[in-house]
C-alpha cells in the first residue's frame, strides 16, 4: 500500500524528535552531555573516596558502563511507548507502522554520539593509549542499536494492548543498572553468578566496551580466547539479529490490530 | 488507469467490521480478569455486509449522518484496518488520504520541517519534496511565514499548508473527509478547483462531506450508508434527494 521512500521517511521522523527535544533548551545538545557527566562525578566521588576503589581513570571506567546503559534505557523506554505516542499518524495514516520504534531508538542514538564524544574525550584525556581496537566500536554500537530496536518492536506490540508494559520496562532497566557491571568490574562476578551475566547482551556490551577503550584490548570474538568468562562478540552479534528479527515477526503479526486498540 | 488491467480502483464484497466497545481499558488487571472470567467483549457493528464497485476514473460520495460507518469505510480503504470478514480491493497507484489534515504536524517545527515531514509520510522520496516544495508553499499562501514555527499559524494557514501538502502527492485515488472547507472562501475555492483538477484528469475521488451541495459539483455517485449497511447506491442526485427525505421523515417522527 505505502509506496514510499523508507529512508528519507526515517530521517524526517528521527530528525523531528531531535528538533522537538533540543529546540526550546538554551543549553540545547549540552542537556545530553550534563546527564553522564553529574553521574560520573558522583560515582567517581563514592567508588573513589568512599569505598577507596584504588584502580585508575575511575571516571572513564564508569563512563563506559555509563553510556552504553544510558543509551539502552532511553531508546528501550522511548521506542515502547512509541506506537501509543504517535496514535495521531498511525489512526490516519497508512504509513508502515515498523518505523516508529526504529526512528524513535535512532533520534535516542544522536543523543548516544554525542556521549560517545564524551566518552573518547576523556579517555585521550585520561592519556589511554588509542589503539586499532577503536575500530570496533562503530560495530559494537551498531550492534547495541539493532538490539535495543528488536527490543524496542517487542515491546511497541505489547504496550498497545497491555498498557502495563512500560512500567515493566522501567522496572527492567532500573533493575538492569544494578545486574550490568556499570560501576563495578565483571571480574568480581564469580561463578555461578556469571551465568546471569553471560545471557544479557547488555551485560555483554558494557563489558566489550571496557576492553576495547578501558582496557586498550581486543573485543574477544570466541571462547577459546577469552580468559575468565565466555562473553564474546560472536554472543552479542547472535543475540542482536536474533532479538531484532523477532521484534519484527512479533510486531508484524500484531500491527493490523493497532488500530483497534489505540 | 492502463496500469490496472480492467481491476476496479475500490472494490469491497460483503464487509464486515466490528468494534469492541471496551477496547479502551487495556490494562494488566483487565487482562487478566477476562483470563479468569470468560469474557466476551460487546461488539459494535460499523459496518455490516458492505459490498460495492468503484471503478477507475469514478469520483463516489458517501453519505449518511454520524455513526453510519461513512469514516471507518475510508479507513479501511486507506488500509488503516481491517475488515473482519470479506474482501477490501484497492487497485492503483498512490493513495492520497486527507483524512485529517496535519495529521503529523508539530507545533514546535517550523513549516518548512512540517512539510517534509508530512510529505515523507505520505510517501514522498526527498526528489520529489525537492521539486515540490516551492509550489506547495505557494499554493498555500504561506509567503515568509514558511520558517516560522507552526505555532505562530493562524488555523486557516496550517490547513492551508496542510491541504496543499496532502494533495501535491499526484495520486490516483484521492480519499476526502470533511476537509473542503479549508480556510477561508478564497481558498475553500482554490481547494475545490484543485480537487476538480483531479477529476478532469480522472482519478478516482472517494469522499465524505456533511455538505451535499459540494458533493454535488464533485461527485457522480453517492453510496448511502445507514447503520451500517447500504441503503442507495446510484446517481448523487437521485440518492442524496432520498436521503434528505428519510431525514426530514425521521426529523418528523422523532
Amino acid at each position: 500500500m505505502w509506496r514510499g521512500d523508507y529512508l528519507y521517511l526515517i530521517q524526517n521522523l528521527v530528525m523531528k524528535d531531535f528538533r522537538i527535544r533540543y529546540r526550546n533548551m538554551s543549553l540545547g545538545v549540552l542537556w545530553s552531555l550534563l546527564n553522564p557527566i553529574v553521574m560520573m562525578g558522583v560515582m567517581t566521588f563514592v567508588w573513589t573516596k568512599i569505598f577507596k576503589d584504588g584502580r585508575p581513570h575511575f571516571p572513564l571506567f564508569v563512563l563506559c558502563g555509563m553510556v552504553p546503559y544510558n543509551f539502552f534505557t532511553i531508546a528501550w523506554s522511548g521506542g515502547t511507548t512509541s506506537i501509543v505516542d504517535s496514535a495521531g499518524l498511525i489512526k490516519r495514516l497508512p504509513v508502515p507502522r515498523e518505523v516508529v520504534p526504529v526512528s524513535t531508538v535512532l533520534s535516542c542514538s544522536i543523543h548516544l554520539l554525542v556521549q560517545v564524544g564524551l566518552l573518547l574525550a576523556i579517555a585521550i584525556g585520561s592519556h589511554v593509549v588509542v589503539n586499532k581496537y577503536w575500530f570496533w566500536l562503530p560495530v559494537v554500537w551498531a550492534l547495541e542499536i539493532v538490539f535495543v530496536s528488536g527490543l524496542s518492536l517487542l515491546t511497541a506490540a505489547a504496550n498497545v494492548f497491555v498498557r502495563d508494559t512500560r512500567y515493566i520496562v522501567e522496572s527492567t532497566n532500573l533493575v538492569m543498572m544494578w545486574l550490568v557491571p556499570v560501576f563495578y568490574d565483571f571480574s568480581l562476578v564469580k561463578d555461578p553468578y556469571t551465568q546471569i551475566y553471560d545471557l544479557n547482551p547488555l551485560a555483554a556490551l558494557v563489558i566489550v566496551m571496557r576492553r576495547i577503550v578501558y582496557e586498550g584490548v581486543a573485543p574477544n570474538w570466541c571462547s577459546g580466547c577469552a580468559e575468565h568468562h565466555t562473553l564474546t562478540m560472536w554472543k552479542l552479534v547472535l543475540a542482536s539479529f536474533s532479538v531484532f528479527f523477532i521484534g519484527l515477526i512479533v510486531f508484524r503479526r500484531f500491527k493490523p490490530m493497532f488500530y483497534e486498540h489505540i | 488507469m492502463s496500469t490496472s488491467n480492467g481491476y476496479p480502483a475500490i472494490l469491497f464484497q460483503d464487509v464486515w467490521k466490528s468494534f469492541d466497545r471496551h477496547a479502551g481499558q487495556i490494562l494488566l488487571r483487565d487482562r487478566l480478569r477476562h483470563m479468569f472470567h470468560s469474557h466476551r467483549p460487546e461488539k459494535f457493528h460499523a459496518l455490516r455486509d458492505i459490498s460495492f464497485r468503484i471503478e477507475h476514473g469514478e469520483s463516489v460520495a458517501v453519505i449518511g449522518h454520524n455513526g453510519a460507518g461513512k469514516s471507518t469505510l475510508l479507513n479501511l480503504t486507506t488500509k488503516l484496518c481491517r475488515p473482519d470478514r470479506g474482501v477490501v480491493e484497492v487497485h492503483g497507484g498512490r493513495i492520497a488520504p486527507l483524512l485529517d489534515l496535519g495529521a503529523g504536524f508539530h507545533p514546535d517545527l517550523t513549516g518548512a520541517e512540517n512539510v517534509c515531514i508530512n510529505a515523507a509520510l505520505l510517501g514522498l522520496s526527498r526528489r520529489d519534496v525537492r521539486k515540490q516544495f516551492d509550489s506547495i508553499v505557494d499554493f498555500a499562501e504561506i509567503g515568509d511565514f514558511i520558517n516560522e514555527p507552526l505555532r505562530t499559524y493562524s488555523t486557516g494557514m496550517m490547513m492551508r499548508l496542510a491541504f496543499s501538502v496532502a494533495t501535491c502527492v499526484n495520486p490516483d485515488l484521492l480519499i476526502i473527509d470533511e476537509v473542503l472547507g479549508v480556510g477561508d472562501l478564497g481558498f475553500a475555492v482554490k481547494c475545490r478547483e484543485r480537487i476538480m483538477q483531479f477529476r478532469r484528469a480522472e482519478k478516482t475521488i472517494l469522499c465524505v462531506s456533511h455538505s451535499n451541495d459540494t458533493l454535488k459539483d464533485l461527485c457522480e455517485r453517492a453510496i448511502w450508508l445507514n447503520k451500517g449497511e447500504v441503503m442507495d447506491d446510484g446517481p448523487i442526485q437521485r440518492v442524496v434527494e432520498a436521503y434528505k427525505n428519510a431525514m426530514q421523515e425521521h426529523a418528523v417522527a422523532g
